[in-house]
């Protein structure tokens, strides 16, 4: 039993100058054989092993991980956490995520850092406007908070936002979803990490999946850097690279993996509270705690696993940013940095059991995962400890692929793509 | 960002052009045959590759015309350009 993090905790530490915690999570060898692996140690597949343990009672369950935890697509992405998403299905999956940040912190006794300073959604022409108002009356149907806000509301939520109507792309409303935020994506990796291996789940970093072994039909175990090691049921959350991990089964996966970039500017004091996301123009921005502006760019349009975008891309976003805050225009970008977006091409992820028994993807989250780690982690659990998908992530099997009972979230979600 | 050789206008910086994805995917001869599985494989289902792939792109800010490449996902080094129609290298 790990001590819990408290005032207390923190206090004693701080007498011996922070230099004896107790490790957060071991580092062990792999075991011969478990009763489930997940493969990729992201937000999401230490979330499917800690609610596999928690609420399936598994309790011999593998992470392995090719880098470090947290270090592929959960350390790039830009926080942004809501569910004002248009679909009955996707609105479902989201708001459960988005219930569970609420309480995270916590159920973890690990601060996550969820910060619901809300999220706005700007249109720029009438079709915008008239898709944001669908959509706030289809979020509100399915019990998601959303309202429209006037282009006097948005100046009055947001006050740096540049409303003239004389520019390129004037502001002309937007949505706000008063429960979505932004929460710490390192602790978010490690604070699972640390409720999963309290559990008992051996977090196995530095070993990558070579091959899946399977006799007919049915997995049998993975091959890895680190051996051979067994296991029924193996799900495999690997994002930018799950279709890599398909190929080794013969799999084909409705998917492509493309940079998607993100960029933060040196540290100011606090200049914008909110997150505010255009798809028009495609920019998104929010602050960190620490003061750098967080901004997300578009994704490149080509295949590619080299995790670096076209310089492009970024002049692009960082255009639309100066048009619509002026007041950024002296800021000096820090950091720029790329990740690899698995894209479905409904742009709704996948969370599905395939046609070798045992094997379980959850994929195709694209640019947009971050935000569903805990439902995502959640859903994924009973669908592998129950072979059967829980009723809110039924509609994100492989199979709608073939049927064409498709979940359409481009464009259609207030998300950039 | 790399520069692509196009076959008819020379080397041009990669924003000029529009990725059109996984070359060599044959349109179905009798469409009314296919069955759904068919469909999905021919519409969706995509190698995705780590690794050299074979690919369309479009000179969309240029002559505008189709042709291959062969490219390294992985560095995003093209190995080989070539028109369509002709057979695809040989690696």
């Amino acid at each position: 039993m790990k001590n819990n993090y408290s005032i207390f905790s923190l206090i004693k530490n701080a007498f011996s100058y922070h230099e004896n915690w107790e490790k957060a999570w071991k580092d062990p060898e792999p075991k011969k054989e478990y009763e489930a692996i997940i493969v990729g140690g992201g937000g999401h597949g230490l979330a499917t092993a800690y609610y596999l343990a928690k609420k399936h009672n598994m309790k011999n369950i593998a992470v392995v991980e090719k880098g470090w935890i947290g270090g592929g697509n959960t350390g790039r992405n830009t926080t942004i956490i809501r569910s004002n998403y248009l679909w009955d299905a996707s609105a479902g999956l989201y708001d459960h995520a988005l219930k569970i940040w609420e309480s995270l912190s916590q159920e973890l006794n690990y601060n996550v850092m969820f910060s619901q300073r809300g999220v706005m959604n700007l249109a720029h022409n009438l079709q915008d406007v008239r898709d944001l108002k669908r959509r706030t009356h289809a979020n509100r149907l399915n019990g998601i908070d959303a309202v429209y806000l006037n282009t006097e509301e948005v100046k009055k939520f947001c006050p740096i936002i540049n409303t003239s109507q004389d520019i390129r792309y004037p502001v002309l409303g937007g949505t706000l979803q008063r429960r979505a935020g932004t929460a710490r994506h390192d602790a978010v990796a490690w604070g699972y990490a640390r409720g999963a291996d309290e559990m008992g789940v051996d977090i196995i970093q530095n070993c990558e999946v070579k091959g899946i072994k399977r006799n007919g039909d049915t997995v049998e175990g993975i091959e890895t850097t680190k051996g051979f090691i067994k296991a029924k049921k193996i799900g495999v959350v690997a994002a930018g690279h799950s279709s890599v991990i398909a190929n080794m089964v013969g799999l084909k996966l409705p998917l492509e993996s493309k940079p998607l970039q993100a960029l933060v500017s040196e540290p100011v004091k606090p200049i914008i509270d909110t997150v505010v996301m255009s798809n028009a123009v495609h920019a998104y921005v929010s602050q960190s705690d620490k003061g750098e502006l967080v901004i997300g760019a578009g994704t490149d349009d080509y295949i590619s696993y080299s995790q670096k975008g076209s310089h492009d891309i970024v002049e692009g976003t960082l255009n639309a940013i100066l048009e619509l805050y002026p007041i950024f225009s002296r800021m000096r970008m820090l950091r720029q940095w790329g990740g690899i977006v698995d894209i479905c091409p409904d742009a709704s992820p996948i969370i599905s059991k395939t046609s070798i028994k045992g094997l379980y993807f959850n994929c195709g989250w694209g640019t947009g995962g971050f935000k569903a780690t805990p439902g995502s982690g959640d859903l994924f659990a009973h669908t592998i400890a129950n072979d059967e998908p829980h009723k809110l992530n039924a509609a994100f099997n492989l199979n709608r692929f073939v049927s064409g009972d498709l979940v359409d979230e481009h464009g259609a979600a207030a998300v950039a793509h | 960002m790399f520069l692509i050789n196009c076959p008819f206008c020379g080397e041009r910086e990669q924003s000029e052009f529009k990725a059109g994805g996984e070359a060599h995917i044959e349109r179905p001869k009798q469409p009314t045959e296919l069955s759904d599985d068919e469909w999905a494989e021919f519409l969706f289902m995509r190698k995705n590759i780590k690794g050299v792939q074979f690919e369309r792109w479009n000179h969309a800010h240029g002559c505008r015309k189709w042709f291959n490449i062969v490219r390294d996902t992985s560095d995003d080094q093209i190995k080989a350009v070539y028109k369509m129609g002709e057979k695809p290298p040989v690696k």
